[in-house]
């Protein structure tokens, strides 16, 4: 088992450093699934999560100058280890202007993750900081937990309205209700509505656009769908707003998929990272 | 049923309708009087007054005059029912309440009458959304019984000068001490803290009084957590009036201009928190 890599472009830093940060404003703990083509993190619907769940996709080639894997072993050639995302963001926020950072699987009194910055300096000494960061590695037994989670057979998908604004929406609407019901139909409108003993709010958002889902198979549901009929899932403000609030990523693609009453899938496509987030219906 | 012709069905028995290009002239005022969780609304052709009371010592009245609305409609004399301040707010800021110039959320705001909901149509950048706010039966305000007759001294300041004195105020100190004088000190706010006591004077001369009409010296003290609400309204003025008045209590009126630079009123009333031996 062996693990290394290197980046050098400040750019692919800067978005890797966004990336984590990102991820680690969705959750403590995550798996990061190292494969010999990506990175992925990920979070499997656990009870103790809320049930939320998260996958998201980075393709390796886009932000490392090398890449060394040597999985655990010749048939399951990857690497599955537990990690607190927020410690990655942390080690990466102090070496945002090195020359190169080197990341790299050891073995110190626990395994390590184990980021080793080169600082720029003014004389010839080099300057290297080096974060050990513990990380649990998952035994293979366990893979079948992080396995890409499969698209659900949806009932309405729609583009979401610009980020910010959903954000300062919800971020209102959670002052005033700890439940939110996210509403959309196939004639790209969406709904946003609290209602409590005080106040009911209901934001309409308007011409959002149905992307195409075709030919996967998983739209079967919505074809034959009225398009004024709205699907809607009822469920934890917390998990949107938290999922909002994380956004560095200024996605090129953001879309959201109901399944009526049970779960909402939300999705942000960037040129070569895919963030996946579902938020299970509550009662 | 599509929003234009809910909107209509709400208009179409309403008491009143108000509406704004521009919330922040309703929402920032309504901000500068925000303590506690019940406003009192009363709607008359002149416009409205929200009123917030705590513990029966301190009144705050924002006015919001009809012509600052770009519609104000309103069928009865007067129009009065309470509502959640802190909920209302929220629904007023729901896009996030943007200083960004040129964009701005626009309000309609309708209320049926006795057991309506209050409800509120926003509108920023083609996004529409509909709050109804439940009302409760509106209780009678206070009435300090301040009237101009009886004001034995008042000051009239920039507000800039008094937001620097309550920025640097010793906050462990459990009363304001005002004391206005028509010899010295003049005007002196006093504090007496864990550090020390510590004495803010402003000579009748300075070019920070606007005016000074002092005919007796009176010494009062106000509860600090009484006042401290008022610094929220002193935050968005240009001038205040501070008065007192035979009795010692206390009126602090603040002159605010909105977005669109016209003129409304914050007004805070403090009952004395006891008396001062005068020597």
């Amino acid at each position: 088992m062996k693990f290394r890599a290197k980046i050098i472009d400040v750019g692919c830093l800067n978005h890797f450093t966004r990336v984590v940060n990102t991820i680690s404003k969705l959750t403590k703990t995550c798996i990061l699934r190292l494969t010999p083509d990506n990175l992925y993190f990920v979070l499997s619907g656990k009870i103790s999560s809320g049930g939320v769940s998260m996958w998201c996709e980075l393709s390796q080639a886009n932000f490392f100058d090398e890449y060394q894997l040597e999985g655990v072993a010749p048939d399951a050639n990857e690497i599955c280890l537990e990690v607190t995302p927020e410690n990655l963001s942390r080690a990466l926020r102090t070496v945002q202007n090195a020359k190169c950072v080197k990341i790299k699987l050891t073995k110190k009194h626990c395994p390590c993750l184990t980021f080793a910055a080169e600082l720029p300096t003014l004389s010839s000494i080099s300057r290297v900081v080096t974060h050990d960061i513990p990380v649990d590695v998952i035994p293979r037994r366990l893979w079948q937990d992080f396995k890409e989670p499969k698209m659900p057979d949806f009932d309405v998908g729609i583009y979401l309205p610009p980020l910010k604004t959903m954000k300062n929406v919800v971020d209102r609407m959670k002052n005033l209700s700890n439940f939110l019901v996210m509403e959309a139909n196939l004639n790209g409108e969406m709904n946003l509505k609290i209602e409590t003993d005080l106040v009911s709010v209901t934001t309409h958002f308007k011409d959002l656009g149905n992307p195409p889902w075709g030919g996967d198979g998983s739209q079967g549901r919505s074809q034959s769908r009225d398009p004024e009929l709205m699907a809607h899932t009822r469920v934890d403000i917390r998990k949107l707003q938290q999922f909002l609030m994380g956004q560095q990523v200024n996605p090129s693609k953001a879309m959201c998929n109901i399944v009526h009453k049970r779960i909402i899938h939300l999705i942000l496509l960037h040129e070569d990272v895919s963030l996946q987030y579902f938020i299970p219906a509550v009662a | 049923m599509s929003l234009s012709t809910q909107s209509q069905m709400v208009e179409d028995n309403y008491v009143l309708v108000a509406s704004l290009d521009n919330v922040r002239n309703l929402s920032n005022i309504l901000k500068a009087i925000t303590f506690k969780d019940h406003a009192i609304f009363n709607a008359t052709p002149n416009g409205l007054k929200v009123t917030v009371e705590d513990s029966k010592c301190l009144q705050a009245n924002a006015f919001i005059q009809a012509e600052i609305f770009q519609e104000f409609t309103i069928k009865e004399e007067s129009v009065g029912f309470q509502v959640n301040l802190t909920v209302l707010l929220d629904c007023l800021t729901i896009f996030g309440g943007s200083t960004v110039a040129g964009v701005t959320t626009a309000l309609r705001m309708c209320y049926n009458g006795y057991g309506y909901p209050l409800t509120l149509f926003l509108e920023e950048g083609g996004v529409v959304t509909v709050c109804k706010i439940n009302t409760q039966e509106p209780e009678e305000p206070i009435d300090f019984e301040f009237c101009s007759t009886n004001v034995t001294n008042k000051v009239i300041l920039q507000s800039e000068s008094l937001k620097e004195a309550f920025s640097e105020l010793d906050m462990t100190s459990e009363v304001l001490q005002i004391t206005m004088s028509p010899s010295q000190p003049y005007f002196r706010l006093s504090t007496f803290g864990n550090s020390g006591n510590a004495h803010y004077d402003y000579p009748k001369d300075s070019d920070m009084m606007e005016l000074f009409q002092c005919s007796e010296t009176q010494t009062n003290r106000y509860k600090m957590s009484l006042l401290k609400p008022s610094t929220k309204a002193l935050a968005l003025s240009c001038k205040v009036s501070v008065r007192t008045d035979s009795r010692g209590f206390l009126s602090l009126q603040y002159l605010v201009r909105n977005d669109d630079r016209q003129i409304c009123f914050v007004e805070y009333y403090c009952c004395p928190d006891e008396e001062v031996d005068e020597e």
